[in-house]
């Protein structure tokens, strides 16, 4: 039912396309990145589908060896880059880091739809590269044959990504300024909710990381076009120096992806069992040193790469250190749910799922931090299996948790919870069809990248394929149960799921400026039954008694 | 102070804004640092490889030249500073003549280098147009000038954008559209300026002077 004294909604007025393409309100802009997001997911994931058909039966049949390259580089670029670094931070942080901290907007409003426009123009670049018929690198572009050997376009998707990545680094610039400078009164560092904890370390990264990349491939381009030797031997260059280079980048760039699925689920998480986080200081601690000792581990990208043996076993040792922080992240979300009331509902089971996968994910990550069994399990499918459990079994379950959980605060409209429920279990058992068989392939020595393989492999990559349909059909439907409810869902009252935190008190979808009159913050995050206040009154009830 | 400033959305106040606005440019100074960093590590990465080559390969960079240059930079980055507290002090007029002055000083330095390059093309210094120097250590040489260009260029493209901002300011602070009631976008301008020129302090031992003679 519409709310007769609730002001206009930023989704209502103005009106018109360039109200919306010249829009300064993160919501909007927010909601632009969504649309653009979800379009090239489906790039990336019309690649995923032509490689799990390749793979389904041993031959190579459906592809050529080139067009396979082709397929698993577009597939990488599109989805890292384009899909997995921007999806919760530029959709869901953008939305709600303002709305969270009690400010009318980000700091930068103009930069803000900046970002989204050179998101934009690095994405034509990547689809100009796609048309003019693909490059074949795979997504981390390892020199020489990125600047000698490839005959694809690799310079229209470097310029693509290096574009991309300004879009980044200037969203990571906004979201610490906003933090820094726009809280509402009380709300202080430590009264922040996760969420916005994980956008400060992300940008943290995103800033500090994403230039390195850029240059990197600045480097590339160099060398490409003038035939400089900077990474290839044959002039005197040397690739383990764009190895280096670009996993400075690209092992943080992993924290991009996760480190904002872990604020998701730290909000949902407390909301569906009616009880505040367990370990809140120590949950920012490890967000914190998630993002600080991700710097530090790049070198267990390299383990086989010809680098010293000594920075082989501080890398190793360091992987291991970076495994603390999260494994305390799950010990916190699993105490989260002791004795709580807890419901199952479609945020809450993509939340529940997170978890489980993440688990699983960073587990055999240590297996591959230590350089014994690394070099057993280099560049073989188990490795493709633990980065998928951390990206999509984790990242992306999380995107989508935080899409439902959200998203009657955005769109002012319920969505069809009986099929969210059905879309997240079904996400959940086909992710571990598709990827859960690769964990075995890798071990028993298939190694990635090659459209055709030994029979043997056969059967775990036929489940594998199969899994991989279901993983489709659960990504299809809430394009369409959600579409749905846009136009037929139930309106949404102003707090649906009787959340805490700042976004949930202002209406649903929120006015343009997000708050009538800026709050004032008096308690912690996580105010749910029983609040500090209730907990504090049973203690004197019980003392007077 | 002047008439007041209302603030920019979504700001409360214009401390705010300015305090923002400010800290805004030290997160993408920070950003540059990284940016710049790669070529940093990339040429002590190349350095340490074949450390003769490069010592031979920083003969050919002129010194004089690189010396005056660097002065010239030094001159500017003070004038920008200059600038943002006279501009603070509602000395529009001072402020705006520093400031072209930095701009100009700026472009004097462009000038200079864009000649090192002509010089260079002659001398067949250039990697990927024309590298003739087949002396010892031809490929360090090469890889020295290849990490020479790239440093270089990154370098002049930020100046290229520095010259425009502070060209601009100087028009606006001259037409009294800025003034000491809101210096900070200027202040920013002179905090990139020095930032580049800084980059420059690193660049010039690196390139001119490590172990030259």
């Amino acid at each position: 039912m519409p709310h007769a004294d609730s002001p206009a909604s930023f989704l209502d007025a103005p009106t018109g396309f360039r109200s919306w393409l010249l829009t300064h309100d993160h919501k909007r802009i927010g909601i632009l990145y969504a649309i653009a997001i979800t379009a090239f997911f489906f790039v990336g994931g019309a690649a995923a589908v032509l490689i799990r058909t390749e793979l389904a039966t041993p031959q190579g049949d459906v592809l050529t060896a080139d067009g396979y390259n082709e397929a698993f580089t577009v597939h990488g670029v599109v989805m890292v880059w384009f899909f997995l670094i921007p999806s919760i931070p530029s959709v869901l942080g953008n939305i709600l880091l303002p709305l969270m901290l009690g400010a009318r907007d980000l700091a930068f409003p103009r930069l803000n739809l900046a970002s989204w426009y050179l998101y934009a123009l690095g994405g034509i670049f990547t689809i100009a590269c796609l048309i003019a018929g693909g490059a074949d690198t795979g997504w981390t572009f390892y020199t020489p044959f990125s600047t000698l050997f490839s005959n694809s376009n690799v310079l229209l998707v470097v310029v693509g990504v290096f574009i991309v990545g300004f879009s980044s680094i200037l969203t990571g610039l906004n979201f610490i300024v906003t933090i820094h400078s726009l809280r509402a009164p009380g709300m202080h560092w430590f009264r922040m909710p996760l969420f916005a904890w994980t956008m400060y370390a992300t940008s943290l990264v995103m800033i500090l990381a994403t230039p390195v990349l850029s240059m990197t491939l600045v480097l590339i381009g160099l060398e490409r076009v003038f035939g400089v030797g900077i990474f290839d031997p044959s002039l005197g260059g040397d690739p383990l120096l764009f190895q280096h280079l670009f996993w400075f980048y690209s092992h943080p760039a992993v924290y991009i992806m996760v480190l904002p699925a872990m604020g998701v689920v730290s909000e949902i998480i407390p909301c569906f069992v009616r009880k505040r986080i367990f370990g809140y200081r120590f949950m920012i601690y490890s967000i914190m040193a998630i993002a600080i000792v991700g710097f530090f581990v790049w070198g267990h990208h390299m383990f086989v790469s010809g680098q010293s043996m000594y920075a082989g076993i501080v890398f190793s040792l360091l992987s291991f250190v970076v495994a603390i922080p999260s494994a305390i992240k799950v010990f916190n979300w699993t105490a989260t749910l002791y004795k709580g009331s807890i419901s199952f509902e479609a945020p809450m089971l993509y939340a529940l799922g997170f978890v489980g996968l993440f688990l699983l994910g960073g587990l055999t990550g240590l297996f591959l931090a230590a350089t014994a069994l690394d070099v057993h399990l280099t560049d073989t499918y188990f490795v493709v299996a633990h980065f998928h459990y951390i990206m999509v079994g984790g990242a992306v379950m999380a995107y989508m948790g935080g899409i439902h959980f959200w998203w009657p605060k955005v769109t002012g409209r319920l969505y069809p919870e009986a099929w969210a429920r059905f879309a997240a279990i079904l996400m959940f058992f086909g992710f571990n069809f598709t990827f859960l068989p690769q964990f075995v392939l890798g071990f028993l020595g298939m190694p990635r990248r090659y459209h055709a393989y030994d029979p043997e492999f056969g059967l775990l990559n036929a489940f594998s394929s199969g899994g991989a349909a279901v993983l489709a059909t659960a990504y299809l439907l809430p394009l369409g149960y959600l579409s749905w409810s846009l136009f037929y869902g139930a309106r949404s009252p102003a707090n649906p799921w009787a959340a805490s935190g700042l976004e949930w008190q202002t209406s649903s979808p929120p006015p343009t400026h997000n708050f009538l009159e800026t709050p004032r913050v008096d308690g912690g995050p996580y105010e749910y039954s029983p609040s500090q206040a209730e907990a504090e009154a049973e203690a004197e009830a019980e003392a007077s008694a | 102070m002047s008439r007041a400033i209302s603030p920019a959305e979504p700001f409360d106040d214009i401390e705010q804004q300015s305090g923002a606005a400010t800290f805004g440019m030290w997160v993408f100074l920070a950003t540059e640092v990284l940016f710049f960093g790669v070529l940093f590590a990339a040429y002590a990465y190349c350095r340490v490889q074949d450390p003769q080559g490069f010592v031979l390969a920083s003969r050919h960079t002129d010194l004089l030249l690189g010396g005056i240059e660097s002065v010239i930079l030094l001159l500017s980055a003070a004038a920008a500073a200059w600038a943002t507290a006279l501009l603070r002090r509602d000395e529009n007029r001072a402020s705006a003549n520093l400031l072209w002055g930095a701009a100009g000083l700026g472009a004097l330095f462009m000038a200079l280098h864009l000649y090192e390059y002509w010089k260079d093309y002659g001398e067949g210094l250039v990697p990927g147009l024309r590298f003739t120097y087949t002396g010892l250590h031809a490929q360090t040489v090469e890889r020295f000038y290849a990490l020479y260009y790239a440093m270089t260029l990154v370098h002049l493209l930020h100046l290229l954008i520095g010259i425009v901002l502070l060209a601009f300011y100087a028009r606006e602070v001259r037409r009294q559209r800025i003034g000491a009631a809101y210096a900070t976008p200027v202040m920013c301008v002179a905090l990139y300026w020095d930032f580049v020129d800084m980059v420059w302090i690193f660049l010039f031992p690196m390139l001119y002077l490590l172990d030259r003679s």
